[in-house]
């Protein structure tokens, strides 16, 4: 509870800095949200810019928590060490150049940026997740056994509850990742917020810069907020008590 | 393949977009990581600001890179400077910090204490101990915490060619403005190995800075 | 029951082949508890886990009830077994009735039967339902903690229970009290118990029965009086400790070699010099000192020889009086301590009942335990 004051604490004083910054500036962004032919633009971008993550994280997702769950049972074990380092190498080249390489192969657009994007978003998912199961106690899962639970029970009941925590980091990095990165998928032609802060920069129209550079901060600081907030949903008391 | 021609026939430019793109990230590092180490041992002697300051550079590194730049640029344009190579050295330094405060808060923190105690106890001074004990001790996880700012920060860079900071990144902009694919595969594909590139010669430098000791111990746990 | 016919484990193959377990075969009579003896590696362990099939047998045949194990499925074979483990093994993302209703539910009894059996557990493990049921792993102590895992283990009411080290991680002072509150439950339950340890002490206490294993052989399966008494082989004796002698007093009572009727009862009221005589006659050269049949104390012959009053009036109070229920050890224990040779045995209304002597206890440890295989020691000589 406390963890969620404070971060919900942050997000004000970082919201209240940006509108400080913004009526210091006058730089004209309210008249500019206050345009009836501009606005909607605005709110599609955000929808785009949305649908561009919620969509690859989807994926992101489930390809991650999957293989994360698949390298740690016995028959993929020996593979664990090789297939991290090449998903953390991929998470080394830069995300312009994801983006850039996902546009040489499948063109421009929304389809090779959420793409890009899901590729992106799984290795802290992917990573977490066996590094999570792998750091749940044996004898927990010795205990479980012995009492004849099914491995899939096992799963659902000891291990992933026990790894949720470390998984959630985990979603919470690709999530905000993601979110910054698909910022920049505009230059692959896939729309989104990035659109007004191109834009912006290169009309030099602080205006316009703002309008998108700020909601995708907020977006982040939110996103941020809200994994908090599933964690609270999603990890048991009992291991939240012991923290 | 045709990207490889076009490295090799705009061989100078190349090396030139390299040596710009490792510049920028290179002052960066050198101006962030004083500050980063030295705010990292600061919290760790004084523990009430540890959270607020680890807290701020969790919040700075949250924010995404091109809004970052987007709200950097109207207040250096004032001076002049809202473009070109300062905003994204300032935005670097500012992302450097969290994994270079975190990893140093952790690594010092990570000294035992025991070890701390029983080399007052031999009567070694506190800078002693800082400079025997606990320096080498954490050295490691330093590095990993530079390690870590690096590669972001080569991916930072790439952007930043947007708010005309120049390097590898041009080759993309370039590239995708001209339709020119060699261009961007060129881009993509050399700014992807400079990362890999060092991060791999980071991991060496975090190996090299292990004590002999820690490294046996680490081989033996395994 | 469980019967273990000639059963052998070994890890791995060729040459980096390890026996774990050689040819055992012995079986846990119903309603009984057997403790695994043995130092480490000694293969008691393996043997409790291929019960259940956490391990695999490499020869030979477990069978429970008739039935051979491998005839039946493991997951269900392992929900009708109990299974507590040294670490405890709660899981800490589970509310304590979550984790105790684990095999209930796989079971899929329903839900009202399930929070009935809970609670139950948890009063005949002394915790308080209202208080603990909702309460996490995190939030209890040690050994709390464990009585949930017995709980745990009991939940299904299994009429088999594999119990590894259940108390090793616990603190002695608390795992004096958890193995007392467990034998008082299994002398309610008769669960048959497979219960491994390595401490000779509990297996004394806890077992009806110990196999003593050693390097995967079973080297001796006997009940608790005859490994003190009767050791196979030097391994045995030597693990059982040189204070076999104590050990085997921790098992008998006084009331096994109490004397009724001791010859040199006085009473307080009697003439001091009448008292000497008295004694003289019994030759005897201390007497006990009854009033209204509750002992006062002891007068000695030295004591008595230049008084003239009463016998009360020279009496030396006994520093304590023993029950018939005390154990010959404390008995010893105490006469060390008091240097004191004999003591008076009271009932609950201090009433005289007998006396022990040091020489009742010596006999009565020389009576017990004959042993080819040692020689006599120096010390210990009547």
């Amino acid at each position: 509870m406390n963890k969620i004051l404070t971060k919900l604490y942050r997000i004000i004083i970082v919201v209240f800095i940006l509108i400080l910054g913004v009526t210091f500036e006058r730089t004209g962004l309210i008249e500019l949200l206050s345009d009836p032919y501009e606005y909607p633009v605005i709110i599609e971008l955000c929808i785009q810019h949305l649908y561009m993550v919620s969509l690859s994280m989807t994926f992101a997702t489930i390809i991650g928590i999957t293989a994360g769950i698949l390298l740690t049972k016995q028959r993929f074990r020996k593979y664990a060490g090789v297939c991290m380092y090449i998903i953390g190498l991929g998470q080394t080249i830069p995300s312009l150049a994801v983006l850039a390489l996902a546009m040489s192969f499948l063109g421009i657009g929304m389809k090779p940026a959420v793409f890009a994007l899901t590729i992106y978003s799984i290795l802290p998912i992917a990573r977490n997740t066996l590094a999570g199961i792998t750091a749940v106690p044996p004898e927990l899962i010795d205990a479980g056994k012995g009492m004849g639970m099914s491995p899939m029970r096992i799963l659902m009941e000891v291990e992933l509850p026990n790894a949720m925590e470390v998984i959630l980091t985990g979603f919470r990095i690709a999530l905000i990742i993601n979110i910054g990165t698909a910022a920049l998928a505009y230059v692959i032609g896939a729309g989104g917020l990035g659109d007004l802060i191109f834009t912006g920069i290169s009309l030099m129209q602080t205006d316009k810069l703002l309008a998108g550079a700020i909601p995708v901060t907020l977006l982040a600081l939110f996103a941020d907020f809200l994994t908090e907030l599933l964690g609270c949903a999603l990890v048991s008391k009992g291991l939240r008590l012991s923290r | 393949m045709s990207t490889l021609q076009f490295i090799m026939d705009n061989f100078s430019q190349v090396m030139y977009l390299c040596w710009e793109h490792i510049w920028i990230v290179g002052i960066a590092l050198l101006i962030a990581t004083p500050i980063g180490v030295a705010l990292g041992i600061v919290i760790t002697k004084h523990e009430k600001f540890a959270s607020k300051v680890l807290n701020g550079a969790n919040i700075l590194m949250t924010i995404p890179s091109l809004a970052l730049f987007g709200l950097m640029l109207p207040i250096l344009s004032i001076f002049n400077m809202g473009l070109g190579k300062v905003p994204a050295v300032i935005a670097l330094v500012f992302y450097s910090q969290l994994p270079i405060i975190r990893n140093t808060y952790t690594a010092i923190k990570n000294v035992p204490p025991a070890l701390v105690d029983a080399g007052r106890g031999l009567g070694m001074s506190r800078w002693r101990l800082l400079r025997e004990l606990e320096i080498p001790l954490a050295t490691p996880v330093i590095i990993a915490g530079l390690r870590t700012a690096a590669v972001m920060n080569i991916g930072v860079a790439a952007i930043a060619t947007y708010i005309g900071a120049g390097g590898l990144g041009v080759y993309i902009q370039q590239g995708i403005a001209r339709v020119y694919p060699e261009m961007i595969l060129a881009g993509a594909i050399l700014v992807s190995l400079l990362a890999i590139l060092v991060d791999g010669g980071m991991a060496l430098l975090e190996r090299i800075a292990t004590p002999e000791g820690i490294r046996v111990q680490r081989k033996l746990s395994r | 029951m469980i019967t273990y016919d000639s059963i052998t484990k070994i890890y791995g193959k060729g040459n980096n082949a390890v026996t774990a377990i050689d040819d055992i075969s012995f079986t846990i009579p119903k309603g009984e508890v057997v403790v695994f003896l043995g130092p480490s590696g000694c293969g008691k362990t393996t043997t409790l886990r291929l019960t259940n099939r956490l391990e695999t047998l490499t020869r030979g045949n477990i069978t429970i009830e008739n039935q051979n194990i491998m005839d039946l499925d493991v997951v269900q074979l392992r929900q009708r077994l109990g299974y507590v483990i040294q670490a405890i093994g709660l899981f800490p993302n589970k509310t304590i009735a979550e984790n105790i209703a684990v095999v209930p539910n796989l079971l899929r009894w329903d839900q009202a039967r399930i929070k009935q059996r809970v609670d139950e557990l948890l009063e005949i493990t002394n915790l308080d339902p209202e208080q603990y049921r909702d309460r996490y792993p995190v939030e209890l102590s040690g050994g709390q903690q464990q009585r949930v895992g017995v709980a745990r283990g009991l939940a299904a009411d299994p009429k088999i229970l594999l119990m590894d080290e259940p108390f090793g991680a616990i603190d002695p002072i608390n795992r004096e009290e958890i193995q007392d509150e467990f034998l008082k439950l299994q002398s309610k339950l008769k669960k048959t118990v497979a219960f491994v340890s390595h401490d000779i002490h509990e297996a004394i206490k806890m077992g009806d029965r110990i196999a003593i294993f050693n390097q995967g052989k079973l080297v001796q399966y006997d009940t608790p009086e005859m490994i003190l008494t009767q050791p196979k082989n030097k391994f045995v004796s030597d693990f059982v400790g040189a204070d076999r002698a104590l050990k085997v007093l921790g098992l008998m009572r006084v009331s096994g070699i109490i004397n009724r009727k001791p010859k040199n009862i006085i009473q307080g009221a009697d003439r001091a010099q009448a008292a000497l005589h008295f004694l003289d006659t019994k030759e005897s050269r201390y007497g006990i000192v009854l009033e209204k049949n509750k002992p006062i104390g002891f007068v000695t012959q030295k004591n008595l020889k230049y008084e003239e009053g009463p016998v009360r009036d020279v009496v030396e109070p006994y520093p304590i009086f023993i029950s018939e229920k005390t154990t010959l050890r404390d008995v010893l224990s105490s006469m060390l301590m008091y240097s004191t040779p004999t003591f008076c045995v009271v009932d609950e209304d201090k009433n005289f009942i007998g006396t022990v002597t040091y020489n009742d206890i010596q006999k009565a440890v020389k009576a017990s335990y004959a042993d080819e295989t040692e020689n006599v020691e120096n010390g210990v000589s009547s």
